[in-house]
C-alpha cells in the first residue's frame, strides 16, 4: 500500500496494515470492517482492495453474497426475530408481523428516528426455547406477541 | 505415546478435581449455555452471588454448559461440602433465596423446583438427575462432559480422562488409529453419514506436501443446537478430536469453520485453543513427538451453503461461497487445492472416545450398519425439548414420548434433517432411527435436528416455510435450484392461500423430481425433500387447502378469520390496547368489534384474551 486512504483510520487502518496481502484474508477484514464501523463503507472496499489486490467488484460480489455484511449505517438497537423451524411452529412469524407494525418498518430497515434496525434470522441455536428474539446481545427465550410489544414498550420508555 | 509434561499436569489436575470434590467450599453450578442464557441464566446466577453475599457465605459459582434438557432451564445446582451435586430447575431470580436459603441454614433440602441430585443411588427420595424420564433412555458419549465441567478449564477436561485418546493416537500411530476407527463404524455426524476412517485414509494416501483438517462447526440447519452445544459446554472433546484426525491424515494446519451466530461458542473455542497451545498440546512438536498441528478460527459470515464442503473451503479461500463439482473430493484436492479433510463437529468430539475406550466398545452401541450414538436437538412441540443423545436404532417413538414426554395437542409428525429433510407422519414412529431406514422413508438423519409438530402445525405451511428457506440460501449456481425452488415457493403460497388448483399439486411434484437431480449440491438436491414428503404423507391436508379453502390446523393467515364472540365478550378493552392496528375498537364494558379489513392476524388479541382478560375466549380464530 502506497498511500494511505484517509477513510481507513484507526483500529481498522491498523489490521489493514498487519495484513499478508492474501485473499483468504477478505471474509475476515470485512468483518472487522462490520466490527468497527457497523457497516460497509465504500471507501473502506476501495481501501481493502488496495491492499489485498482484489477488485472493488469482487469484493461487491462477495460482500453481497453473505447475509452477514450491510451497507447502510445501522441502527442504535439491534432486533433479530429468530425465524429457525422451531420458531416458526411457535408463532415466530406472528411476533415479526407484530414487530413490523409496532415499528413501522419491514425487516432489513431502519426506524426513521435511528432507533430499531429489524431483521429477520435463520436460527439463533435456541431452539428449545422458541420462539426466540435478540434485541442486541440479549436473548428472550419464549416470546409470545404479547410479550414483544411489552419490550418494544420498555425500550422506548427507556430511551 | 507418553509425555511426563502432559502426565505432570494431569496429575495436578485430577488432584484439583479431588480437591474440588472434597472442598469445604458451596459450590453453585449455572448452566449458562446460549439456551441456558436466553431462559434468564445469567440474573439467576446474579441473583445467588446478591443472594450469597448477603449472607456472607463464601461460594463459588461456576458456569457450565448445556446438560440437555432445556426446558428445565434456567438450571442451579448446588454442591455443598460433602454432598452430591443436586440440580434445581426453571430457577428465576426470586425463587433463589428459597433454594439456597435453606443449604446455608443447614436445613432440609429445598423440595420446590428440585430436578435430581447427581450422586449414586436413592437420596431421601430426590431421584437421580440422570435417571429423569428424559435422561434415563440416553446413552452420553459426546456429551459426557457437558454440563459438568468447566469449559474454560483444560484441567477439568484432563481430570475427567482428557487427552488420553490423543495420547493413544500418538502411540498407535495413523495406521493403527484408521483401524481403530474403522472398527468403531464410525461415520460423519454432519448428516451424509460417509464411513470416517475412509475419508481420512483417501486424504492420508494422497501424495502432497500439505494437508489440512476443517471442522465444520457451520450449523445453519434452523432448529439444530448440537454443534453448539457440545463447543458450549466440552469444547476441549472437539479439538481433540482434530489432534487425533490430524495427526492420522498428517495435516499441519486446522481451521474450525463457525457460525458468526454463536458468539458464546466461538468465545468457548478461543479460551480452549488458548489453554491447549499453554499447555503445549498446540504448535510444533506435541506431546514431543514429530506431530506439529495449528489451528485457526474462521467466522461464517452467514450463508447456509457453507455447510458444504466445498463451498466452504471457497469461503475459507475469501471467496463466494459457491460448491463446485466432485470429484475431485477435497480429501483429493480440497483447500488451496490439498488434499483437506472436512468433519462435522461431533464426528470429531465423538474420536476421543472411541481411541480412549476402543472401536469396539464403540460398536457395541447403534445398529448393525448405523453405529454407536448420535446426539439430537428435540425440539417444537414435544414437552420437554433439549438436546439429546441416544443409540442408533432407537424407535422414533421413544425418542419422542419417552424422551420427549409426547406433545400436548395429538401428534401429527417429525421432520427430520431440517430444510433438507422429510417430514414423517405417525405411521412411522417405529421406525430405528439410523441413516438406511431414515432414507428409506424419504427423510434423512441430518445433523440431527427433530422437529416435532402437533395438530396445531399446517403441515403445507411448514413445508412452504422449508422451501423458503431453502430458496433464501440457494446460491444460484445452478438455475433448477435458483428457479426451480422458487417456482415451488410460489405453488405453496398458493396452496396455503387457497388460490391453488389440483393440478399444482402434480406441478409441485414433477418440479422436485426436477429440481433434485439437476442440482449440483446437496442443497439443491434435497430442498424438495420438505415438499415431496408432506404431499405423500399428508396430502389430505393439501387437498383442504385447495378444494375446500380450509386450513385444518387453523395456521394459513388468509385462510383463518379473527372473531369476537359477542355474547362472551365483557369489554375489558385489553385487546383494543394490544391490537398493532387498532381494528378492534368498542367502549368498556360492551361487546367489541373486530374490523377484519384492518386485523394482520398477528394473535395478539387472542393471547391477550386466553391469560389477561376477563372472558378468557370470547376472540376465536376459525378457518
Amino acid at each position: 500500500m502506497t498511500k494511505r486512504d484517509p477513510a481507513a483510520t484507526g483500529e481498522l487502518a491498523e489490521a489493514l496494515e498487519a495484513c499478508a496481502g492474501n485473499r483468504g484474508e477478505l471474509i475476515p477484514i470485512l468483518q472487522k470492517a462490520q466490527a468497527v464501523e457497523g457497516f460497509i463503507r465504500p471507501e473502506t472496499v476501495r481501501a481493502i482492495s488496495r491492499r489485498l489486490k482484489v477488485t472493488e467488484n469482487e469484493i461487491y460480489g462477495v460482500a453481497t453474497f453473505y447475509a452477514q455484511f450491510r451497507f447502510h449505517p445501522p441502527g442504535r438497537h439491534h432486533i433479530k426475530i429468530c425465524l429457525g423451524t422451531a420458531c416458526h411452529v411457535r408463532g415466530g412469524e406472528q411476533i415479526l408481523a407484530t414487530t413490523r407494525e409496532k415499528l413501522g418498518i419491514d425487516t432489513g430497515q431502519t426506524t426513521p428516528d435511528g432507533e430499531f434496525d429489524l431483521e429477520r434470522v435463520a436460527c439463533l441455536g435456541c431452539c428449545a426455547l422458541a420462539p426466540v428474539v435478540a434485541l442486541d446481545d440479549k436473548f428472550y427465550s419464549q416470546m409470545s406477541v404479547l410479550k414483544i410489544q411489552g419490550i418494544l414498550d420498555e425500550q422506548s420508555r427507556a430511551e | 505415546m507418553n509425555s511426563p509434561a502432559l502426565n505432570d499436569r494431569r496429575r495436578r489436575a485430577e488432584a484439583g478435581w479431588q480437591e474440588l470434590e472434597a472442598s469445604r467450599q458451596p459450590f453453585i453450578y449455572v448452566g449458562a449455555g446460549s439456551c441456558g442464557l436466553a431462559a434468564g441464566a445469567a440474573e439467576t446466577q446474579k441473583a445467588a452471588a446478591e443472594f450469597l453475599a448477603a449472607k456472607g457465605v463464601a461460594a463459588r459459582i461456576v458456569q457450565v454448559g448445556c446438560i440437555g434438557p432445556c426446558y428445565l432451564e434456567p438450571l442451579m445446582d448446588v454442591r455443598m461440602p460433602g454432598r452430591p451435586r443436586i440440580s434445581y430447575a426453571n430457577v428465576a431470580p426470586k425463587d433463589v433465596p428459597g433454594i439456597l436459603g435453606p443449604f446455608v441454614d443447614g436445613g432440609a433440602v429445598p423440595k420446590s423446583h428440585l430436578a435430581g441430585h447427581f450422586g449414586e443411588g436413592d437420596m431421601d427420595g430426590i431421584p437421580r438427575f440422570f435417571d429423569l424420564p428424559m435422561l434415563k433412555p440416553q446413552v452420553r458419549i459426546v456429551l459426557r462432559n457437558c454440563g459438568l465441567i468447566d469449559p474454560d478449564e483444560i484441567d477439568q477436561y484432563l481430570a475427567r480422562d482428557g487427552y488420553r485418546g490423543l495420547e493413544k493416537a500418538l502411540e498407535l500411530g495413523p495406521e493403527g488409529v484408521l483401524e481403530e476407527i474403522k472398527r468403531s463404524g464410525l461415520r460423519g455426524r454432519g448428516g451424509a453419514g460417509f464411513p470416517t476412517w475412509r475419508k481420512w485414509a483417501t486424504c492420508r494416501e494422497q501424495d502432497a506436501d500439505q494437508r489440512y483438517l476443517i471442522c465444520n462447526a457451520d450449523e445453519g440447519d434452523p432448529g439444530a443446537f448440537m454443534n453448539r452445544s457440545l463447543i458450549e459446554g466440552d469444547p476441549h472433546a472437539v479439538l481433540e478430536g482434530m489432534l487425533i484426525a490430524a495427526s492420522t491424515i498428517g495435516a499441519t494446519r486446522g481451521y474450525v469453520y463457525i457460525r458468526a451466530e454463536y458468539p458464546l461458542a466461538i468465545r468457548r473455542l478461543k479460551t480452549a485453543i488458548a489453554r491447549l497451545r499453554e499447555a503445549g498440546l498446540l504448535g510444533a512438536n506435541i506431546l514431543g513427538s514429530d506431530f506439529s498441528f495449528d489451528l485457526t478460527i474462521k467466522e461464517g459470515a452467514g450463508a447456509f451453503v457453507c455447510g458444504e464442503e466445498t463451498a466452504l473451503i471457497a469461503s475459507i479461500e475469501g471467496r463466494r461461497g459457491m460448491p463446485r463439482t466432485r470429484p475431485p473430493f477435497p480429501a483429493i484436492s480440497g483447500l488451496r487445492g490439498k488434499p483437506t479433510v472436512i468433519n462435522n463437529v461431533e464426528t470429531l468430539g465423538t474420536v476421543p472416545h472411541i481411541l480412549r475406550r476402543g472401536g469396539e466398545w464403540y460398536a457395541g452401541f447403534g445398529t448393525e450398519k448405523s453405529k454407536g450414538t448420535k446426539t439430537f436437538s428435540l425440539v417444537g412441540k414435544v414437552r420437554r425439548t433439549g438436546l439429546i443423545e441416544v443409540p442408533l436404532g432407537m424407535p422414533l417413538r421413544e425418542v419422542i414420548f419417552d424422551i420427549g414426554g409426547g406433545t400436548q395437542k395429538p401428534f401429527k409428525a417429525v421432520q427430520s434433517g431440517g430444510p433438507s429433510g422429510g417430514c414423517l407422519s405417525e405411521e412411522f414412529l417405529d421406525l430405528p432411527i439410523d441413516y438406511e431406514h431414515l432414507a428409506q422413508a424419504g427423510a434423512i438423519m441430518g445433523s440431527g435436528g427433530l422437529i416435532v409438530v402437533d395438530a396445531d402445525t399446517c403441515i403445507v405451511d411448514m413445508a412452504r416455510y422449508f422451501l423458503g428457506f431453502t430458496q433464501k440460501e440457494s446460491c444460484g449456481k445452478c438455475v433448477p435450484c435458483r428457479v426451480g425452488t422458487r417456482h415451488m415457493v410460489e405453488i405453496l403460497e398458493k396452496v396455503c392461500d387457497g388460490r391453488a388448483e389440483l393440478s399444482d399439486l402434480d406441478k409441485l411434484e414433477k418440479l422436485g423430481g426436477v429440481v433434485r437431480s439437476g442440482s449440483l449440491c446437496a442443497l439443491g438436491a434435497t430442498a424438495p425433500n420438505p415438499a415431496l414428503s408432506t404431499l405423500k404423507y399428508f396430502r389430505p391436508e393439501f387437498i383442504a387447502h385447495v378444494k375446500d379453502h380450509r386450513c385444518p390446523a387453523v395456521t394459513c393467515k388468509n385462510l383463518v378469520v379473527y372473531r369476537i364472540r359477542p355474547e362472551k365478550c365483557t369489554g375489558c378493552q385489553r385487546c383494543v390496547k394490544v391490537c398493532p392496528t387498532g381494528a378492534i375498537t368498542g367502549p368498556r364494558s360492551e361487546p367489541h368489534n373486530l374490523d377484519p379489513s384492518k386485523c394482520i392476524k398477528c394473535r395478539s388479541c387472542y393471547e391477550i384474551c386466553r391469560f389477561d382478560a376477563i372472558a378468557g375466549d370470547a376472540i376465536v380464530i376459525e378457518s
